[in-house]
């Protein structure tokens, strides 16, 4: 299990995720660490928990930004379902807090 | 053109001229002479005074990005933000070359409007993550991006 990054650790503001709806439409929401992306998880418009899922957003800040290669290959498993709405965003949520929980860091 | 008091009063004259030049910049003075039915040095000495008082900032090409083959996204990038940083934001955006045109509004709330052009979609969205998201006072931003022109002009009398 590769595991090389420090997910609760803040990152600075120019590496934050930045939560959008579409194209250019921020919704004002970031998360400086994994912690605070599992908590905009739970309240954030879910178009923008579609919009960068299928864009591979979050795959993407996750492997490049947290450097933690399995939770990155576990949303594109999720990905790879075609998954909408408060199903998509129960499976994100609890995806990411079991990893979090697995490793003693809730 | 009169001067009182630092503001700058143009006469019918000065503003004939004006719209002559922003359909055209290029023609002679003996040309727009012709047009309005005055002397070239007349034309000349007025154009002169509204250079030197900076009525006439600059003259520039309309360039048509289609004909070589480019064709950039434009869109209008409408910033919600704190007003005690909303200089600042302005300020930064106005230093990329990404951004046309800064505007400041305030109406029910502080907005900051610039017109921004990047290569595709991809490019002007990843401006807004990197370079408008990320400055200090942004509260959220709406964006519209372009897809047909209609009219553009610089300024006008006709009001």
């Amino acid at each position: 299990m590769e595991f090389r990054g420090k997910p609760l650790r803040e990152i600075p503001k120019e590496k934050a995720f930045y939560f959008f709806t579409s194209i250019g439409n921020y919704t004002g929401e970031k998360a400086h660490s994994l912690h605070e992306f599992l908590e905009k998880v739970k309240e954030i418009d879910i178009k923008s928990l579609e919009f960068h899922l299928y864009r591979g957003d979050f795959e993407k800040w996750i492997r490049e930004v947290l450097g933690i290669r399995e939770l990155a290959e576990k949303m594109d498993e999720i990905q790879k379902l075609n998954l909408r709405g408060e199903t998509l965003r129960t499976l994100i949520y609890e995806t990411v807090s079991r990893f979090t929980k697995e490793r003693g860091q809730t | 053109m009169k001067v009182k008091k630092g503001r700058i009063f143009l006469d019918d004259l000065d503003r004939k001229i004006l719209e002559i030049l922003m359909s055209n910049a290029r023609l002679t003075y003996t040309e727009i002479g012709k047009k309005l039915g005055v002397a070239h040095s007349t034309v000349y000495e007025r154009i002169r005074k509204l250079e030197e008082n900076g009525v006439i900032k600059k003259y520039t090409a309309i360039i048509d990005l289609d004909k070589l083959g480019f064709k950039p996204t434009t869109a209008f990038v409408t910033i919600y933000s704190d007003p005690k940083e909303s200089e600042n934001i302005a300020r930064k955006l106005a230093k990329s070359k990404n951004v046309l045109e800064v505007l400041i509004s305030l109406s029910e709330e502080f907005l900051i409007i610039a017109k921004v052009i990047a290569e595709n979609q991809e490019k002007l969205h990843s401006f807004i993550v990197n370079s408008i998201a990320p400055l200090p006072g942004v509260l959220r931003v709406r964006t519209a991006i372009i897809t047909k022109k209609i009219k553009e002009l610089s300024s006008t009398f006709n009001m």
